[in-house]
């Protein structure tokens, strides 16, 4: 007699950042429930900033993730800036792109060669790939170096950087400083150029759904720490008007909540939504490339998120270039600040999409009230869609592949989980 | 001899701070000849923060389900390095993988060893455990004879 009922399981699923759980029940050829199970700790960040000073923040909330401590600084000095009326510009505003690009190099280049690209090329991990493909592995691992090197420069140090305060910097560095990054930059950009060339050449499943993608839209940039809150169903709000469109849901099934558009629901934020949402402001040098690995200025395949994440590695390169050849010292490392009793908003790019802080504050400066909203929790939901649908499509996939792109299909979205909590195992049920 | 020591670890995940808390303790003995570094324990900057390294000793917490404040020792170039035994890191690329990542790419230092402790609260906000907190000065003694007879 045929069997009705199997059980996939893998009790860790490797390769994304933190841990949960992941069930998928298949029950008579249909998909029957999927939850992406996030074991969140209590909101131990936005409680621990209540009543500590409003310049503790960006050193505190940096060390929420380790792999994304720039995007977590820059969220809360925008959103400081924003609730005491300060706009930081000119040169301390370009140097806050460039660590940016830096983060952006470092993180994208980590998930592709190191967490991504085995599954494309049938290693279980990064390990296993070094030793067919060491000299693939060794670029990687430059190129990822360099984007620490800026982080280091600018931040102060890689690992939670300090040289980032409300208002600017403490230190901002010589323009002789930029130059010997120029240099190693310009053998990055050539590195990340062969990243886009290499991951076009991947086996990628057929897969596209009508996603709402949300990004930061600027008039003439690609988006880092400014712009207006946009989606491809029509959103068009400012970053003050983040809770007046989205939701967070306390999910039953996960301690995590999941954010949601009050209008539509489920959405999707990361390089791809940046990509569909703001391609022109790419600079022609990431276009060519991103049309010479096939792809067209809309694409809506989550698989091919890895060609978009490398584009984003060539345009961070080539937009710190940019920034390094335009740079001159600034006569002050910050503006003043003057506290004031107010609430502040910001939305900025980490590399995972859009990250949401809100500050409450009082007329000493005091932080009141702090909200933080991370990407991954943003993503949750579109993960979980994408599994339902992906399965959905190729049930008869035998059960070790079908389990094997479940996992690939949470890796798409380089889910920062340690952002939102900390564990993350795979159970695969069919039947 | 180059000599590196690397407290791995995030201090506000309550015992994965432990390789932090002994790095910071050996630091407080001033022995002016040791780099003492701390890192997050993303595994690819591991690989270039041990680059130019003879010996290096890593300290980090580990989850394989002994009890709290076991203390286990690694010789890289004479063993695997069981990444079961970080799965509790924050991250997916962290101690273990690092390691043998170096170890595929033929980049492992001459000597390296591996000190974890095991943990048993791993939330938020928590401080380090007691099973945790006695045993750093332990840790801290045998890498110093790791330092001295490997030197």
């Amino acid at each position: 007699m045929r069997k009705t009922t199997k059980t996939i399981r893998v009790d860790y699923l490797a390769r994304v950042e933190g841990e949960g759980a992941l069930i998928v029940k298949v029950k008579k050829g249909r998909v029957s429930d999927v939850k992406l199970k996030i074991f969140e700790p209590p909101r131990f960040f936005e409680a621990f900033l209540r009543g500590r000073g409003y310049d503790e923040a960006p050193d505190m909330t940096a060390r929420i993730c380790g792999i994304c401590p720039i995007a977590y600084q820059m969220s809360a000095v925008h959103a400081l800036e924003n609730a005491f009326g300060v706009k930081v510009d000119g040169q301390l505003r370009a140097l806050r792109r460039l660590i940016y690009c830096g983060e952006w190099i470092a993180s994208h280049t980590l998930h592709v060669y190191m967490l991504h690209a085995p599954d494309f090329l049938g290693y279980d991990g990064a390990i296993e790939m070094a030793k067919d493909h060491r000299q693939i592995v060794e670029r990687g691992l430059q190129l990822k170096k360099i984007g620490n090197q800026i982080m280091s420069l600018i931040g102060g140090r890689e690992v939670h950087p300090i040289n980032v305060k409300v208002g600017g910097f403490y230190r901002v560095p010589s323009k002789h400083e930029l130059k010997e990054l120029a240099e190693r930059l310009k053998w990055a950009r050539e590195a990340a150029l062969e990243t886009v060339r290499w991951v076009a050449k991947f086996d990628f499943p057929t897969y596209e759904q009508e996603y709402e993608f949300v990004a930061l839209n600027h008039a003439d940039e690609y988006p880092f720490n400014e712009g207006r809150i946009v989606s491809n169903k029509g959103l068009d709000i400012a970053p003050d008007e983040f809770d007046a469109h989205f939701a967070e849901e306390h999910i039953e099934h996960s301690n995590a909540l999941h954010c949601v558009l009050k209008e539509r629901g489920t959405y999707f934020v990361g390089p791809m939504a940046r990509y569909n949402l703001n391609f022109d402001n790419l600079s022609p040098l990431a276009k060519e490339a991103a049309f010479e690995a096939g792809l067209s200025p809309v694409c809506r395949n989550p698989f091919q998120s890895i060609i978009v994440r490398s584009v984003e590695i060539l345009y961070a390169c080539d937009e710190a270039l940019r920034l390094i050849d335009e740079y001159e010292m600034p006569a002050q490392a910050a503006v003043d600040i003057e506290p004031q009793a107010s609430i502040g908003f910001a939305c900025t790019e980490a590399p995972r999409g859009l990250l949401y802080h809100r500050y409450e504050i009082d007329d000493a400066g005091i932080i009141l009230d702090a909200k933080i909203v991370p990407p991954t929790s943003q993503n949750q939901k579109t993960i979980e869609a994408d599994l339902h649908g992906f399965v959905s499509e190729h049930i008869n996939l035998p059960k070790p592949e079908l389990t094997w792109k479940c996992e690939q299909t949470v890796r798409n979205y380089d889910p920062c989980i340690s952002c939102a909590t900390h564990f993350l195992k795979l159970d695969v049920e069919q039947g | 001899m180059r000599a590196i020591v690397i407290g791995v670890g995030n201090e506000y995940r309550g015992d994965d701070a432990a390789g932090l808390i002994v790095a910071r303790t050996l630091k407080s003995k001033n022995l002016s000849s040791l780099k003492i570094i701390e890192a997050s324990g993303e595994g690819a900057s591991l690989l270039e923060a041990w680059k130019d390294s003879d010996l290096v000793i890593v300290l980090d917490a580990s989850c394989s389900g002994a009890r709290a404040g076991t203390v286990f020792r690694f010789d890289a170039n004479k063993q695997k390095i069981p990444a079961a035994f970080f799965r509790y890191s924050t991250h997916a690329f962290s101690v273990a993988e690092a390691v043998e990542l170096a170890r595929s790419l033929e980049q492992l230092p001459p000597n390296l060893i591996v000190y974890s402790i095991e943990g048993k609260n791993f939330a938020a906000g928590a401080g380090i455990s007691p099973e945790v907190a006695n045993v750093v000065e332990g840790v801290i003694e045998r890498a110093l004879c790791d330092l001295e007879d490997i030197a």
